[in-house]
């Protein structure tokens, strides 16, 4: 299991863009956190969730 | 009368004990987008007595921004930069400042954000806010980050809360509420944003790292 957002989801071996894409998510208003970490934009179709992950996905919406 | 720096500097020191003081004294904030965030962000660190803010924008003040940013009518035309660096100095006249009257990019934002200690992401655009923030995370890993998202509109004020994403990265707002959804931006409610954001920055300076 991965948990992302809070949520425990099955998506091991699954990459980051592939993870995002099936989310719905628009990838150039996201920043993704990877156990404490950044997950640089160049590595999201590389970075592979791997059980155990903590994962943040912050969206940002406009305004300010 | 305006005061002397000794008699401005002494008034913080007895508000804010001489230590935390020194603190804020010798930290440089670097606001990005002087809007209905950033303007507020800057008084608030300005008022607190912040060593020196970075006012970055590359925009100028209009009749449509005096609802919810710190602007006076008689600035309308004026770069931000200079209108907010003018108002910051009537009050505070000893603050320090560097204005770049430039968009910040991912070719310009190593140089223009070098000497921040803390940097506010406080621009409009979602995609703008996005990319400062994977930009300082990825490529300036010693820096903070203090951003915000999801500020519009007539939702509680309680819903506006600020959150530790990782160990130099904290989000404002309610992560929901896009300026595109309803009636746009409230003053009120913008501020309280900024709010969190300014005193994010403080509690940073004060070693308080914890939300």
């Amino acid at each position: 299991m991965v948990r992302i957002n809070g949520e425990n989801l099955d998506v091991v071996g699954n990459s980051v863009a592939e993870y995002l894409d099936s989310a719905g998510y628009d990838l150039m208003r996201v920043a993704v956190e990877l156990n404490g970490n950044i997950v640089p934009k160049a590595q999201y179709a590389d970075t592979i969730f791997k059980d155990g992950d903590s994962v943040e996905v912050v969206s940002f919406v406009g305004g300010g | 009368m305006i005061p002397s720096k000794e008699e401005w500097i002494k008034s913080l020191n007895d508000r804010h004990g001489i230590e935390l003081q020194n603190k804020i004294l010798s930290t440089t904030v670097a606001v990005c987008g002087l809007g209905g965030l950033g303007s507020n962000i800057a008084i608030s660190l300005a008022r607190a007595g912040i060593g020196q803010l970075m006012l970055i924008d590359f925009d100028k003040v209009d009749i449509t921004n005096l609802h919810r940013q710190q602007y006076k009518v008689n600035q309308i035309g004026m770069s931000k930069t200079e209108a907010l660096r003018n108002n910051l100095k009537e009050i505070n006249p000893y603050l320090e400042t560097k204005i770049h009257t430039i968009r910040l990019d991912e070719s310009n934002a190593e140089d223009v954000l070098s000497d921040a200690d803390i940097i506010c992401e406080a621009f409009d655009n979602a995609e703008c806010k996005a990319m400062l923030t994977n930009f300082v995370l990825e490529q300036m890993p010693d820096k903070y980050i203090v951003a915000a998202s999801g500020m519009a509109g007539l939702d509680s004020s309680n819903a506006i809360h600020t959150r530790k994403v990782s160990k130099q990265f904290y989000l404002c707002g309610d992560e929901i509420s896009d300026v595109k959804d309803g009636i746009g931006l409230v003053s009120s409610r913008v501020m309280l944003c900024a709010a969190h954001q300014a005193h994010t920055v403080l509690r940073i300076i004060a070693e308080e790292y914890e939300v």
